[in-house]
């Protein structure tokens, strides 16, 4: 199946994978430091556009985004330094004219079908011009029929186009330490098709951590208990999620506008 | 997607129907020389999907589902439908329909415990990732744990063949299958082709209504066995006698030529999957037709794709090919030639590798050194069943029968 890009990887990242552990705890102090944590250009790169998005912003206005997801979408005790957070913080500095309002949804273990009804709700209220969809996880955990997963998440992407937003969904994400009991390639799969067929942005989270774990950035295999890794896994998802916004948007650096 | 498959269902059947004029009763290929390429395949299967089992590395890039819709799951089932059939046929046609559904449910009984077993150790190791492992950033994935709160339901659904963890997903299909190949067989015996033709109807009514088996907690059995039920048939049918019948179109240049152009485009359009920026070549109303390629339920087009490869092995690798007797095929050989015990240790050494992995933080060197220990493993394991069975039991199986040859199952009866 279309189990994704494996990248083959120069063993000359061998060095750098076996020291990821110790850098990882060298750098978990420094929170906000610049974590090297780079994502190749193609895994941010979408054909897809986000029109509304950019209307908004080339027109000064603020820019409502709602986050809805699971568990995944925050670090239970530090809201705060999860990815929507993260997110919000580096679209402030990146677009410092434009105010960014962002609120987070969490849908604690909702399958897709589970979620797809508050979604129009949710929207209705809260008038986003974009709404970020992750979703997945729990559809994976319980081993939903991935066809009915498919078909969830494109009636969710359709009710939020026609409630007047844009959408970019978020897949599962890379956790080798459960990949012998969570099933992922067809979910992200089914998240593939929609994304196409709706022409809907798809930020490849597992793809873009998996890259982490395999150049090393991040050693996803840690059993570690501590809160740091998590804070700087989210803290880099949160720049390249608007890097990608930013990208897809086609908004470019301001000084161009 | 499932509007389109019945009709190109249909057109197989036309095609088969159109191939054999009259049905005969069917026919047997000579006993003696075993078909050492049945071996070698299995044996490529086996290692194959071991390889998939364990986390991307570099072996991965040799394994078929890169580079074609089909995988080692297909070849694996083809393969248990030929074997099975020719040695369950020959059962059949010798000692009757009972003795033969007799020595089928006993190694249905074989493979169920041998899935018992493997699920134990799953069991181990899940428990062990349970309890070790509190990272903050999986908390969510961490629920999948979840299950071992009430052990009592979990065992019992395993038992029951409804909760399979991941990778474990071959052995209740090859049960299942097992289990329905004394009406297979018995059908096969009066008319072989109709039975084929069944087999696509069932394929066809099980994608025009959505048929499938639920599994627990929910969700489906990730292997249809009522779709993939037509790999094992259609493997049942070639052993036979349909391979034989078949030979005349197998022969032509113009399979040839469509085997190679469909393979080539496959391999395009998996191309695609691992170089996503060739993705715009790809003309979206193809893609949305094509998408997604549905492995629960044997996708036509993985069924299309396996027959090509196959069409174009079978051409350019004959039986007698001098390189099968190679020392270097030999390790493979053997691995298919024990089949289920190499596959249950393949799944378990996938669990063991996940371990390791997971335990030493892995480079890439690494995860190449135990796919590769791994497989010298699997050699070492059918090497040693080899040797037991024959010389270790030498003197007991003197005295057996010679009806059935369970090795050619892939296994001791």
């Amino acid at each position: 199946m279309k189990s994704g890009s494996r990248t083959l990887r120069g063993l000359a990242l061998l060095a750098g994978i076996s020291t990821a552990g110790i850098l990882t705890a060298g750098w978990a102090h420094a929170e906000d430091a610049a974590h090297t944590c780079d994502v190749p250009a193609y895994l941010l790169t979408s054909e897809s556009s986000l029109p509304k998005v950019a209307d908004v912003v080339k027109s000064g206005q603020p820019l409502t985004i709602l986050v809805v997801g699971s568990r995944s979408s925050t670090i239970a005790g530090s809201e705060g330094s999860a990815y929507p957070a993260r997110l919000q913080a580096a679209l402030k500095e990146k677009l410092p004219q434009v105010p960014i309002n962002l609120s987070v949804e969490l849908q604690t273990s909702k399958t897709a079908e589970d979620a797809v009804g508050s979604l129009v709700k949710l929207v209705e209220a809260k008038k986003p011009t974009l709404v970020i969809w992750q979703t997945g996880t729990v559809d994976a955990m319980r081993s939903v029929d991935p066809d009915d997963f498919r078909g969830a998440v494109d009636e969710g992407v359709v009710a939020l186009q026609k409630a007047g937003a844009d959408v970019v969904l978020i897949n599962l994400q890379y956790s080798p330490r459960t990949e012998t009991m969570i099933s992922a390639p067809p979910y992200l799969d089914s998240m593939r098709v929609v994304a196409q067929q709706h022409d809907v942005p798809l930020f490849d989270r597992f793809a873009i951590m998996r890259h982490w774990n395999d150049a090393g950035d991040f050693d996803l295999f840690s059993t570690s208990h501590g809160v740091d890794m998590a804070k700087n896994v989210h803290g880099c998802l949160g720049r390249a999620l608007s890097k990608f916004v930013i990208d897809t948007a086609h908004l470019g650096p301001p000084q161009q506008n | 997607m499932a509007g389109q498959a019945p009709s190109e269902a249909k057109a197989a059947l036309a095609k088969d129907d159109a191939m054999i004029v009259s049905a005969p009763a069917i026919t047997l290929p000579a006993v003696g020389e075993r078909e050492l390429r049945l071996d070698l395949f299995r044996g490529l299967a086996l290692w194959l999907i071991f390889i998939d089992h364990l986390p991307p590395n570099i072996l991965t890039w040799f394994t078929i589902r890169n580079y074609g819709f089909s995988d080692a799951t297909e070849i694996f089932i083809f393969i248990s439908g030929y074997t099975a059939a020719f040695v369950y046929g020959r059962a059949m046609l010798q000692a009757g329909f009972v003795v033969a559904t007799a020595r089928i449910l006993r190694r249905v009984w074989q493979i169920y415990v041998a899935h018992v077993f493997l699920f134990t150790i799953f069991l181990a190791e899940i428990s062990y990732v349970a309890t070790s492992f509190e990272n903050p950033l999986y908390s969510e994935e961490m629920g999948i744990m979840d299950f071992l709160k009430q052990p009592d339901v979990t065992i019992v659904q395993a038992l029951l063949l409804r909760f399979r963890p991941v990778n474990m997903d071959v052995l209740p299909l090859y049960i299942v299958l097992m289990l329905f190949l004394p009406i297979i067989l018995w059908l096969m015996k009066w008319k072989a082709d109709v039975t084929l033709a069944l087999s696509v109807l069932l394929y066809a009514l099980t994608w025009h209504f959505d048929w499938y088996l639920t599994a627990y907690p929910n969700g489906v059995w990730f292997f249809n066995p009522l779709a993939w039920q037509l790999m094992f048939v259609f493997g049942a049918w070639c052993a036979l006698g349909g391979a034989q019948r078949m030979s005349r179109i197998l022969s032509s240049p113009v399979t040839l030529w469509v085997c190679f152009a469909y393979l080539f485009a496959a391999f395009c359009v998996t191309l695609t999957w691992h170089v996503p920026q060739l993705g715009h070549l790809m003309p979206r109303r193809l893609e949305q037709w094509m998408y997604p390629i549905d492995k629960t339920n044997l996708d036509v087009l993985r069924f299309a794709h396996f027959l090509a490869l196959a069409a174009i092995t079978v051409r350019f690798l004959p039986k007698d090919w001098s390189g099968l007797k190679s020392p270097w095929l030999r390790p493979l050989i053997l691995c298919g030639q024990h089949s289920l015990e190499i596959f249950c240790l393949g799944v378990f050494l996938a669990f063991a590798g996940h371990f390791v992995l997971a335990e030493i933080s892995g480079g890439a060197v690494l995860h190449a050194v135990v796919s590769v220990c791994g497989i010298l493993i699997m050699w070492g394991m059918a090497s040693v069943i080899s040797w037991y069975k024959h010389s270790a039991d030498k003197g007991a199986s003197k005295t057996k029968s010679t009806g059935g040859n369970a090795d050619l199952v892939g296994g001791s009866a």
